[in-house]
């Protein structure tokens, strides 16, 4: 049965000013830090997330209590372990993270806190994207407002736990949000990524073992420790816990973003919840969350958005918000636009991946500007295979091979039209 | 030359990492508040207090989108160009954009006053189009509110 609960976004408050430290107490936050701290051990914190079936919010959805599980415990281990809260936030139509940031920065902290002490890390960061700055400030105010309450510092609630929070702003690269990224850009490098193994759970900021989890992941954590993983595991109405944050950007009646049971399908958000399309215009499809994943179309919108419900439709859940493409919008425009994102970011390090997209960003653009030639869409289709997973250092050219890959499978009449016509349809 | 407060500053964030050459990032920060931009004499500078050559800094100034190189105007429009924004308007508030201002994507007008940037997603997505001007977000942009927004930037 699922339950109908709201634990992410339920303590914010109407006039979009941050939960303070007060009214998260009253509200019941913190009581999973002191119910932790008195009963329980680290390995039994990391196990009841890994019931409650938690998958990481950033996009990947890799099971969060196993990453935690890597990290070796006990006092031969090289310290300081270090946790870090990736609040990059720069996956295109994503803006989840943000929310959880400005208005209830405590809860961030807060499970936080409890991964912690589940991987028995000393130091933790808040590695943030250069543009929120004011969820970086509200941030580094509630860790304030936390530490002179005793929630950090040294043994925490008289507990041989201590803990220390930094916030780090970033200057400004989607590079950053990938995890070895994000460990070189805190080292104070280029965000190049790293080769895996060894990973950051054996090896990572500095060399030392490291955890990176999404904010949405964290804001999750307290909530599990508090109530039990069962109770997670009810919210969802499928196997992947808890609840999630759906967002739709795009032209429908309301774009926005909404907490709801793990699993709930994309018609049920598009028409109960954004309203359905705008006047004059009509479904064509949707990328899920946010860039990097695959479009789907009308017939997959019954299907559950959980870490696998999509699978079927050749896509995946990714940041479950999603970006609506409608039928007085280009598809090919559309791909180009992402393409020309992924481009611009490349990191540069990896040939498929630098040289490749923009020489697809360069054919999308001809073919925009109606100078396709016969054969480029064969060539981006190869160049979509090029970009497989193990043909490159990260995930960046195989997540922009999905939009394309995608894009040309169901819009493929639209791909010839251009280059047949030598013109954009649309314009 | 750094000035007091600017190695101050970089040296407390030194302080916080295992290394000297970890708080690059931090560093440049701090010069780019002070000055609006880097200079090749800043990344020389910031070289020298952490121990690094000025290649590597520069490397890593180059590599950051928000650590400016050349200098820029009193105010920086950092325009949305990605996904979102484009389906729901962008290349007209950027049209809009140049119109006003005189100036297209990467340049700064002649009185200084703005410098017009693309940016990578801004994480407002269901309140596209949007950009930033200094650390400001302004959200549901259209071609009439555009004047508007930027009277209130001297």
């Amino acid at each position: 049965m699922t339950i109908d609960a709201k634990p992410l976004t339920e303590k914010m408050r109407a006039d979009g000013l941050p939960v303070e430290l007060q009214e998260y107490e009253r509200a019941g936050g913190y009581q999973a830090v002191r119910k932790m701290l008195r009963e329980m051990e680290p390995r039994q914190v990391t196990q009841m997330v890994k019931d409650a079936n938690l998958r990481g919010r950033g996009g990947a959805g890799f099971p969060t209590g196993t990453k935690w599980s890597f990290v070796a415990l006990g006092s031969e281990v090289p310290n300081p372990t270090y946790l870090i809260c990736n609040a990059d936030e720069m996956e295109p139509g994503t803006f989840k993270d943000r929310l959880l940031m400005e208005r209830d920065p405590h809860e961030v902290l807060e499970g936080m806190i409890c991964a912690a002490f589940a991987i028995e890390a000393d130091i933790a960061y808040v590695f943030v994207r250069a543009e929120y700055s004011d969820a970086a400030d509200r941030v580094e105010q509630a860790i304030a407002e936390a530490g002179a309450a005793g929630y950090l510092g040294k043994n925490i609630l008289d507990s041989p736990f201590s803990l220390e929070i930094r916030v780090h702003r970033s200057a400004g690269r989607y590079m950053c949000g990938d995890e070895t990224g994000l460990l070189n850009a805190l080292e104070g490098k280029r965000a190049n990524p790293r080769m895996k193994p060894p990973f950051p759970t054996t090896a990572g900021l500095f060399g030392k073992p490291t955890v990176v989890n999404n904010v949405e992941t964290l804001c999750c954590v307290s909530h599990i420790v508090k109530n039990g993983a069962e109770w997670f595991r009810n919210l969802s109405r499928t196997k992947d816990g808890g609840t999630k944050l759906y967002g739709i950007s795009g032209k429908v009646k309301r774009p926005g973003l909404w907490e709801l049971p793990m699993g709930t399908t994309g018609r049920e958000i598009l028409e109960e919840h954004a309203g359905g399309m705008r006047d004059g215009v009509k479904f064509r499809g949707l990328i899920p969350g946010g860039a990097s994943t695959e479009f789907i179309v009308d017939k997959d919108l019954d299907l559950p958005m959980d870490f696998s419900g999509l699978a079927p439709a050749g896509s995946r859940l990714g940041t479950g918000t999603m970006i609506l493409l409608d039928d007085k919008t280009c598809p090919v425009g559309m791909v180009r636009n992402l393409t020309a994102f992924f481009a611009r970011e490349s990191c540069g390090w990896c040939t498929p991946c630098w040289s490749g997209l923009q020489w697809a960003e360069r054919i999308l653009t001809a073919m925009e500007d109606g100078r396709g030639e016969d054969g480029d869409v064969e060539q981006l289709g190869q160049l979509a295979k090029w970009w497989a997973p193990g043909n490159t250092f990260c995930a960046l050219a195989p997540g922009a091979a999905e939009p394309l890959e995608s894009g040309l499978r169901h819009f493929r009449a639209d791909f010839d039209a251009h280059v047949s016509e030598k013109r954009c349809p649309w314009k | 030359m750094l000035t007091n407060e600017e190695i101050r500053e970089i040296e407390s964030e030194a302080a916080t990492y295992p290394r000297r050459d970890a708080a690059c990032i931090d560093a440049l920060k701090t010069v780019q508040r002070r000055r609006g931009w880097v200079s090749d004499q800043s990344v020389r500078d910031i070289a020298g207090l952490l121990g690094m050559s000025p290649e590597d800094v520069d490397g890593v100034a180059t590599f950051y989108n928000l650590i400016f190189r050349r200098p820029v105007g009193r105010h920086v429009i950092l325009l949305c160009d990605s996904v979102s924004c484009w389906v729901m308007g962008y290349e007209e508030i950027r049209d809009r954009l140049s119109e006003v201002l005189g100036v297209g994507l990467g340049q700064t007008t002649a009185d200084n006053r703005f410098t017009l940037l693309p940016i990578v997603c801004l994480g407002c997505c269901d309140r596209a189009p949007a950009m930033m001007v200094g650390k400001d977000l302004h959200t549901n942009l259209d071609r009439e509110s555009i004047a508007r927004v930027l009277e209130g930037y001297r």
